[in-house]
């Protein structure tokens, strides 16, 4: 059984899509198959995030709509070739999914992967809905910033209430909080919220905590997923909800101010 | 005196931008969970209303009978009556 994975945040623009993009390739480099749905219909930014916009020829659309199988839609990693990318289509049509049709596909890729995952649009409208509704897993990616966890919470409360599982009243869908973008230095000079402060509000489990990185822009720039940066703290932690994933416990990492050692001091490190 | 005032200020504990976003944050966080998760003030009475009718023809217990009100997709409110029958009441 595929575990499904939904990557969602209700805010746009808090690391969705490169979040999904790293875990996806991470969980891959393990060893697993794995495939990465963009379900962003008319906003596709996955294909880019990883680095394959170029080989894009059919997409999730055209498979709903029967004008491309799957193995041709599906575009095949470079990097891992355990790892495939569903691509969204560009048109606008984002009534083309319905719980149906998009149940199909998944169930199909169920039977290929050990791992699909599901990059959800921002907002809470039908893409964002149909991108949960067959989750067995939300990662909840969090800023902490209050537009941001007012969100989550806000789509925590859609996990519960709209997904398959609530509506068949199975045991409800696994959430993960993945903190992102975070400042310890800010942290600690009283100007952000701490991760403690999330968890107290959110009260869901934590998964990771992804530092704010420039190593993040360099990635999207170049098309290399930032886990594949093994030097930068934000691959390393990223690194590091690979192995929670897969259901080892790990301590976190960069959550305080690194102290300046003598050496980077004098030569700036 | 200047210099007392200056160690004095160090001392008291200046709230946090953070601090009030963590204190704005539940509040509101609260208050919408609580909405969501509201029901209608009328949901008891329309409950015990109901099981008084039941009750006039058919047997039922407080556990076979489940009473929700949902709310699909934004503006379609949905009441949902669940009721339990058993063999020997079908039949008669």
């Amino acid at each position: 059984m595929a575990r499904i994975i939904v990557v969602t945040s209700g805010k746009g623009g808090v690391g969705k899509t490169t979040s999904s993009a790293a875990i996806g390739l991470g969980l891959a480099l393990k060893g697993h198959k794995v495939v990465l749905i963009d379900f962003d219909i008319g906003l596709r930014n996955l294909d880019l995030i990883m680095g394959c916009e170029r080989r894009v020829v059919y997409d999730f659309v055209n498979v709903i709509n029967g004008e491309a199988t799957l193995n041709q839609a599906l575009i095949k990693d470079k990097r891992v070739s355990s790892l495939s990318i569903l691509p969204a289509s560009q048109t606008r049509d984002k009534d083309a999914l319905n719980k149906e049709n998009v149940g199909k596909v998944l169930e199909d890729l169920g039977k290929l992967y050990d791992f699909i995952i599901c990059d959800s649009p921002a907002g809470i409208e039908a893409g964002a809905m149909m991108a949960l509704y067959y989750a067995d897993e939300a990662i909840i990616t969090t800023n902490p910033e209050v537009s941001s966890v007012r969100d989550s919470d806000r789509i925590i409360g859609m996990l519960a209430s709209r997904s398959r599982r609530a509506e068949l009243g199975l045991e409800p869908i696994k959430e993960h909080l993945l903190l992102t973008r975070y400042s310890p230095k800010r942290v600690a000079e009283g100007e952000m919220l701490s991760v403690e402060d999330v968890e107290d509000i959110l009260s869901i489990p934590l998964l990771g905590v992804i530092p704010e990185s420039q190593a993040v822009l360099k990635a999207s720039n170049a098309g290399e997923p930032v886990i594949l940066d093994t030097e930068s703290d934000a691959g390393q932690a990223y690194q590091d909800v690979i192995d929670r994933l897969l259901g080892e416990t790990i301590d976190f990492r960069f959550l305080v101010v690194e102290k300046k050692g003598i050496f980077s001091r004098m030569f700036g490190g | 005196m200047a210099l007392l005032d200056y160690f004095l200020r160090k001392k008291e504990k200046q709230v946090t931008t953070a601090s009030r976003a963590k204190e704005r944050l539940q509040i509101i966080v609260a208050h919408e969970r609580n909405s969501r998760n509201k029901q209608p003030d009328y949901l008891p009475q329309l409950t015990e209303d109901i099981l008084v009718v039941l009750r006039k023809y058919i047997q039922v217990s407080d556990e076979s009978f489940s009473i929700k009100l949902d709310n699909k997709d934004g503006d379609l409110n949905v009441l949902e009556l669940n009721i339990e029958l058993h063999d020997e009441q079908s039949s008669s």
